[in-house]
């Protein structure tokens, strides 16, 4: 290092882009899965079968209660061990080191997953009797009434919830740092660390996070126009 | 499972600061912020244009940004700053400025204030204008009609979200352990690395926050349920989700 040379924002844009990159595929995985989780969640809360809406209602409960952060440090060391645990099982010796992405978007995801669980199921809840009636009188399989009527039928009322969702995953992807992935924050850290410029760092972070709640929050404004297409035009917004 | 550990006085002394000072800071978080929220609401509404936009900004920061984040800046980047400040170190409030727990109630004041504020911004405009004209019309003064009619007419219609956001604001006071400060989250992982238990710890505050949930749950029903005017209303077991964007109805 030369003795006077100080490092700027700029000597870092390149990592820092990179960091928040990482950081928008985990949230865009942890996104996917988690509404996969939410919809196998909502599904079974909505079961006739008691045993499996019993277990639907303590995923949610439980994960919702317990922080977030919390959460995030547990699952990272269960996970891990739990599989070790599981290979030594199969005959394969010795520590199971996951990758720190794929433990970062698992574990947001079944997080993600709880909270995906109950917007979903009170936009099911929603939707009018009758239309999914309509579909049993018009012989559609469960499958078909599912893709066809459910899902789009119940878009319009869970897309508030998914984007406050979005918006809240985003934010806690800030989370992962604590478990030493190299995602924005993190890098976002060590940047301030070695310039000494945390003010400025700490601060240029807010900006990314903030230019990435802004422009997902527009996006989901006009996908919701979307999904409401041919509904009636209401008079509050 | 090995609880052993629990019977020795060093840990359970950490884990009874961890809690108290968990418990602390949520109060005074909560109570600092739900001033600055009614602030915020007011300066939304009927402040000058300037400190309007200024608070609409404001909470526009706050909640478009990670709580964790937020601390950080506060702790590491305006703590920084201020050691700087020639003569700072010797006054009277430099115990204070050093200390994480200041940082950790500043963060989470200031996200509350963004958070709740939008939601009773939300509540006051709900108020039907009518009340409040009945209010001028038998003489009492605009404050008076703020304070004993608006403000209370406001927080009846919006108790129940603000006693949900009380229960996120809960579940974030673990991240000041990222500052070094002792909550029950940090008490856990000193425990953690001195006994090479990773679970046990970990999931005893898990188990912690579980109950702490629930019983800050019971304890703000029972306040709603005393609040002059409540509809008791049928409710879902833990209000544990947190509306991004004010549904605002005007």
């Amino acid at each position: 290092m030369n003795k006077v040379s100080q490092e700027g924002l700029l000597d870092w844009a390149g990592p820092i882009l990179e960091g928040a990159l990482t950081t928008l595929e985990i949230a865009v995985l942890a996104y996917a899965i988690g509404l996969l989780l939410g919809l196998v969640g909502a599904s079974a809360r909505l079961s006739p079968w008691a045993p499996l809406r019993g277990l639907a209602t303590v995923y949610s409960t439980a994960v919702r209660a317990v922080p977030e952060l919390l959460l995030i440090i547990l699952l990272y060391y269960a996970g891990s061990q739990a599989l070790t645990a599981l290979t030594n099982a199969l005959g394969l010796p010795g520590q199971v080191a996951i990758n720190g992405f794929v433990t970062a978007v698992g574990v947001l995801a079944f997080v993600q997953g709880a909270y995906m669980t109950e917007v979903l199921r009170g936009a099911i809840l929603a939707i009018p009797k009758g239309q999914l009636e309509a579909a049993d009188a018009f012989g559609f399989s469960a499958w078909t009434r599912f893709h066809r009527i459910v899902i789009p039928a119940m878009l319009p009322n869970a897309l508030p919830g998914m984007s406050n969702l979005w918006l809240i995953l985003i934010k806690d992807t800030a989370l992962i740092s604590v478990i030493g992935f190299s995602e924005l924050f993190f890098t976002i850290q060590q940047a301030a660390a070695s310039t000494r410029a945390h003010f400025l760092f700490y601060a240029a972070a807010g900006v990314i996070y903030l230019a990435m709640t802004l422009s997902s929050t527009a996006l989901f404004t006009r996908l919701e126009r979307r999904v409401r297409r041919g509904q009636p035009i209401r008079e509050e917004a | 499972m090995d609880f052993s550990w629990l019977q020795d006085p060093f840990y359970q002394e950490y884990l009874v600061e961890g809690l108290i000072n968990t418990l602390w800071l949520l109060v005074v978080s909560a109570v600092g912020g739900l001033l600055l929220a009614v602030a915020v609401a007011m300066a939304r509404i009927k402040g000058p244009r300037p400190l309007a936009w200024l608070a609409s900004g404001f909470t526009t920061v706050i909640r478009g940004t990670p709580l964790l984040v937020q601390l950080f800046f506060f702790y590491y980047g305006v703590g920084r700053l201020l050691e700087d400040i020639p003569g700072i170190q010797d006054s009277v409030i430099w115990p204070l400025l050093r200390d994480p727990f200041f940082y950790g109630a500043l963060t989470f004041i200031l996200s509350v204030g963004a958070y709740s504020g939008e939601v009773i911004r939300g509540a006051l405009v709900s108020v039907p204008p009518g009340e409040r004209e009945a209010g001028r019309a038998f003489g009492l003064t605009p404050f008076q009609v703020f304070a004993r009619l608006w403000l209370p007419r406001a927080i009846q219609l919006c108790l129940p979200t603000l006693t949900g956001e009380m229960i996120l604001l809960l579940k974030s006071v673990p991240l000041v352990s990222t500052i070094a400060m002792m909550d029950l989250l940090q008490a856990a992982n000193i425990i953690r690395d001195e006994t090479f238990l990773v679970y046990e710890p970990l999931t005893l505050i898990a188990g912690l926050y579980l109950a702490l949930t629930v019983v800050l749950t019971l304890v703000l029903r029972q306040v709603e349920r005393h609040f002059p005017g409540m509809q008791p209303t049928r409710r879902r077991w833990l209000p544990l989700r947190r509306v991004e964007t004010a549904p605002c109805k005007h």
